[in-house]
């Protein structure tokens, strides 16, 4: 059974925490980019995991469970929040299998021979006790914050491996990631960026203010000019919500559009996403809201390159570092 | 582009240089001092980046006593070659009242131009022939003058004044080439009142076949390819679309209306509103979420501006757009377009030839905010407004016009049609 909260203003911080979240869904934007998101959820996974009593894996693992079935709840667009229980529950199911001491590889192949002999799932139900799990745990998922802290970083420093003097970029609406990307590669080289202004909220011109004053020479165009430019851009840099288990996108609304325009002019469509943003997705995600759908799915055969905080990939790739992320198990909540 | 009938010599300008921004992959446009005897001329609003034609250009502005409309704002550098202007600063404000040299109604139709107040390729030819007509009935021959060479240079400092307005459309060159032709067809022994009776009669003519009739004719062949359950998608507010859905609705079968609307010019919702008042069902979306909604559509109906002798359509922005991803969804898309809209140009991107609209349009206030309200004073950021584009003819499955159903690529033959007729 899990210990009810020792101290009050853990629950204080996670009613906070759901409130934001909640607020930030019905305005009219995400109130937070999905990188401070995901930080901001898995500070407080390490909260609940320092501050809850818990006795063995399995109770730590419920009570994870439990809160963020509410965080989800709370604001089912915003998928960075589940993402980041899932890693967190991975890790501790890896840190409870090293301190049992059988090894991580034979527990996440799941062989055909493993199927035929075990009958089933593994019968771990993680009772045991260790001393040294909740630390463990919480270093674990120190590291993990120290990677969410720098993927923009490491993003941005791959920058001029792929944007080369002279070039025209287009982009649509804004994205922290992709800002921070063309700004570092504006210090050593000059190139032109289009930014497509993707109303109705027309966040692209916060995105060219923002370029333009570092010095990056911007234009602003209006949704209907997409394909009419297109024939002079070189590359297409974009960032995204989500990216799905197939190498597809979940991303704001017109970019579906902007892929088919750079696919009919061959030009190279990259997305750059942290690997945080990945997605478990059982069937294919189609759009979300009636009215005026906030976002766009964009299969995978219109993506030319995924750049993460760990390299390039490209989509055909992506299905498996979902499964190096996530414990399949941990697919449902 | 008011093309120039006559058989004047063509040079082609000094190319320049491609500039910074613009791919390695581009060839470079080489100097060439060639002399054709080709009848057309480059216009010179997609020239402005060449000095000597800006020369030539206020010379001749001068001799015509026409005021030259400045450039305003920071001009995107793959567009130099283009004109951009404010809407705050219409021409008429440094004309002098009254205008010794350009009639009224030529200047009430050259701000109403520029100010947007007539807008789409039809009302602006009619605007034009009916203004035109008003000149032609107050037009008295001088002494020493025969009429229909007179009247012909009577109508350029006009031409130019309406170009410098706002940049001729395709359908006005071609509306003024025809009435420059039957001006200089005027025998000479003919009366005054004659003959002005004659042109106002041409003019008319001209309107009723070419537009209401052509209108007629389009929408009759375009029910046939409307069915009852259909789901129908437009873009913007064309007029000859609507003409088309309202008679069919009119006839009785059932649909529905999709409006895709785009921003600065919202010109949807003017379709809109004329769909809803005859009661047909409609749907508004903005021209980000067509991927959203292009599976319910079992047809799209586009409007044209122009048909250029390569098979390309050029429309209004965002139409090339639409049809590209139409075609991603397998889904029919239909241009309607009158034969006297059909133009000799080709043309295969959006940026040699196209209008630059007030860049000020793009400014909007969102959450309280304005993001891009002092865009002037930030050195490295220009708004782009772009006008027209161009629909490659692989796009598009049908060109419904009043000769008939014609796929793209037959544009060229009913030009080679239509000018045997004219000669």
């Amino acid at each position: 059974m899990p210990g009810p909260y020792r101290e009050t203003d853990l629950t204080e911080k996670v009613e906070a925490f759901l409130s934001d979240l909640k607020r930030g869904g019905s305005g009219t934007g995400p109130l937070r980019g999905s990188a401070e998101t995901a930080r901001e959820t898995t500070a407080l996974l390490r909260r609940i995991t320092a501050q809850v009593r818990w006795s063995s894996a399995g109770d730590l693992m419920e009570v994870i469970r439990k809160e963020g079935r509410r965080m989800s709840a709370a604001q089912p667009s915003e998928t960075t929040v589940g993402n980041m229980i899932r890693r967190v529950l991975k890790i501790i199911r890896e840190e409870y299998a090293r301190s049992r001491g059988s090894s991580e590889e034979a527990d996440q192949q799941e062989s055909l021979h493993k199927l035929l002999t075990s009958g089933g799932l593994s019968e771990e139900n993680f009772r045991q006790y260790f001393t040294a799990l909740k630390a463990n745990v919480i270093e674990a998922i120190n590291e993990l914050l120290t990677e969410l802290e720098g993927t923009t970083d490491n993003i941005a420093m791959q920058a001029l491996e792929h944007i080369h003097s002279n070039e025209v970029i287009m982009t649509i609406g804004r994205s922290r990631t992709v800002e921070a990307f063309l700004k570092d590669a504006a210090r050593k080289r000059k190139f032109h960026v289009i930014v497509a202004e993707c109303a109705p909220f027309c966040q692209g011109h916060e995105m060219a203010t923002s370029l333009s004053k570092d010095g990056i020479e911007t234009t602003v165009i209006t949704d209907a000019a997409i394909f009419a430019v297109m024939s002079r851009v070189n590359k297409v840099i974009i960032g995204t919500q989500t990216v799905l288990a197939n190498g597809g996108l979940r991303a704001v609304n017109g970019t579906h559009t902007l892929a088919l325009a750079a696919k009919h002019h061959s030009t190279p469509l990259i997305v750059c996403a942290p690997i945080n943003f990945l997605f478990i997705s059982g069937e294919i995600l189609s759009k979300v809201n009636v009215h005026c759908p906030v976002f766009d799915y964009v299969p995978p055969e219109l993506i030319t390159l995924f750049i993460s905080n760990i390299g390039g990939h490209a989509p055909s790739y992506i299905y498996r570092l979902m499964s190096e992320l996530y414990h399949p198990e941990d697919h449902e909540l | 582009m008011a093309d120039d009938v006559t058989g004047s010599h063509v040079t082609i300008p000094h190319g320049q240089k491609s500039k910074t921004f613009k791919s390695t992959s581009e060839a470079v446009v080489v100097n060439t001092h060639t002399v054709f005897s080709v009848v057309k001329r480059l216009p010179e609003h997609i020239q402005v980046d060449d000095p000597d034609v800006l020369k030539k250009l206020a010379k001749k502005l001068e001799r015509q006593q026409i005021p030259r409309r400045l450039d305003y704002g920071y001009k995107v550098s793959l567009f130099s070659h283009l004109l951009q202007y404010s809407r705050k600063a219409p021409l008429t404000q440094q004309l002098s009242i009254p205008s010794a040299v350009i009639h009224p109604a030529i200047v009430r139709l050259g701000l109403q131009y520029s100010q947007g107040i007539v807008a789409g390729s039809n009302a602006r030819s009619i605007a034009l022939l009916h203004a035109f007509k008003q000149v032609i009935s107050d037009y008295t021959t001088p002494s020493n003058e025969e009429l229909s060479r007179d009247l012909v240079n009577k109508l350029k400092p006009y031409i130019s004044f309406l170009n410098q307005c706002r940049p001729l459309s395709a359908s006005m060159g071609n509306a003024i080439k025809y009435i420059k032709k039957e001006i200089s067809n005027i025998p000479s022994q003919f009366k005054e009142d004659d003959a002005k009776k004659k042109l106002l009669n041409c003019i008319e003519c001209f309107i009723e076949e070419k537009i209401v009739l052509a209108a007629k004719a389009i929408a009759k062949s375009s029910i046939e390819k409307i069915n009852d359950g259909d789901v129908i998608l437009v873009y913007g507010c064309s007029s000859l679309v609507n003409h088309i859905l309202c008679e069919a609705f009119e006839k009785g079968r059932k649909f529905r209306v999709i409006v895709v609307d785009s921003r600065p010019r919202l010109e949807g919702r003017e379709a809109l509103r004329r769909l809803v008042q005859k009661g047909i069902s409609c749907t508004y979306v903005l021209i980000s979420a067509v991927s959203y909604i292009l599976p319910e559509v079992s047809k799209v109906f586009l409007g044209a501006h122009a048909l250029l002798a390569n098979g390309y359509v050029m429309s209004r922005v965002g139409t090339s757009q639409i049809a590209l991803v139409a075609k991603a969804f397998n889904v029919p898309v239909l241009v309607c377009c009158e034969t006297y809209k059909f133009c000799e140009r080709v043309q295969t991107d959006s940026f040699v030839s196209n209008e630059l609209d007030d860049p000020d349009d793009l400014i909007v206030t969102r959450k309280g905010e304005t993001q891009l309200k002092d865009w002037q004073q930030v050195p490295r950021l220009g708004l782009l407004n772009l006008v027209y584009d161009v629909t490659p003819p692989d796009f598009v499955d049908l060109v419904i016009t009043d000769l008939g159903m014609i796929p793209c690529t037959s544009v060229p033959v009913v030009l080679r049609v239509k000018n045997v007729d004219l000669l």
